[in-house]
């Protein structure tokens, strides 16, 4: 069995207001950092996981990512995956 | 209709359980049956209340990690033999999340917890869910939540409005809701989730009646 780091990312999709984003960048601005034009927040889920080969890994993250992991009414994913 | 008993599911979390019992039990002498979530047994409830609160935390998004639960996976049988289903509240983000119901419920669009009594516009009588005596077609429920704008792509919009899907819209949109949506039902009508707390509206002294009628249409057939 191999061990994969997984790192998925979990985005709102551009469609979807992101108000924590925007309040997170009106607080940006007020501290001085000058020139952000957009700032939107997303979640980092970190996975260490066994399988076969990264094939079956990735079908496995395919899964919690779509069943999971995201919500793909509102948001997107994607995950790098590095073998240990 | 004797023995008609509506299921109220306690998740880890939920906060109004009790509060839909006492409206059921007490304001329509209609008994109840806690559901624990763990259970897949529902052949002696009739129909079934989600209520509010926050199951399971509200960990990773409202109502994620309770579609996981062996109560919800037993639900789709439930709702395909025409039983009545209602989720108010976090109920209604869990039966989005469960794809029972379109859409998704996210982040109130002014980031604050909203507790307040609003007006809504009964847009829909599919599923008999709004059926009051005086035929009214605006009524007055509180809403109190701080996950509740109702999100959804404009093609899942026009479906909702071509199949008279939508049951509730907030006539003084609060959190931002796609289409001003509080409420909506599937297509066959028996399943209804909204943000409002009808069970909150059940006695006079506290501020109002016009949730009645949504519980007690809970025994329709």
């Amino acid at each position: 069995m191999d061990q994969f780091a997984v790192n998925v990312f979990v985005r709102l999709r551009p469609s979807v207001l992101d108000p924590a984003g925007e309040a997170t960048k009106s607080a940006s601005i007020k501290l001085g950092a000058e020139g952000i034009k957009s700032l939107r927040i997303g979640k980092m889920i970190e996975v260490i996981i066994e399988g076969n080969g990264e094939n079956e890994v990735r079908g496995k993250i395919d899964l919690l990512c779509d069943r999971l992991f995201a919500n793909t009414v509102i948001e997107d994913y994607e995950y790098s995956l590095e073998k240990l | 209709m004797d023995n008609f008993t509506v299921g109220v599911v306690v998740f880890p979390g939920s906060n109004c359980d009790r509060d839909v019992s006492w409206a059921l039990e007490g304001c329509l002498d209609i008994r109840t049956k806690y559901l624990w979530h763990e259970s897949s047994d529902l052949s002696d409830v009739d129909a079934i209340v989600l209520p509010g609160g926050f199951s399971y935390g509200d960990y990773l998004r409202c109502g994620a990690i309770a579609r996981f639960s062996p109560l919800i996976n037993a639900l789709d049988e439930f709702v395909k033999s025409g039983k009545r289903v209602l989720g108010i509240c976090n109920g209604f983000q869990i039966l989005t999340e469960s794809g029972f119901l379109p859409g998704a419920l996210v982040a109130n669009k002014n980031l604050n917890f909203i507790c307040d009594d609003v007006e809504l516009d009964i847009v829909s009588s599919k599923g008999g869910w709004f059926k009051n005596v005086d035929e009214k077609q605006t009524i007055k429920l509180p809403i109190a939540h701080g996950e509740g704008r109702y999100h959804c792509d404009s093609d899942t919009i026009k479906k909702l409005v071509d199949n008279e899907l939508i049951a509730l819209r907030y006539k003084n949109n609060p959190n931002g809701s796609s289409f001003d949506i509080a409420g909506i039902t599937n297509e066959k009508g028996n399943v209804l989730g909204l943000m409002p707390h009808p069970e909150r509206a059940c006695d006079e002294t506290i501020g109002g009646t016009d949730g009645l009628f949504t519980l007690k249409s809970l025994i329709l057939k």
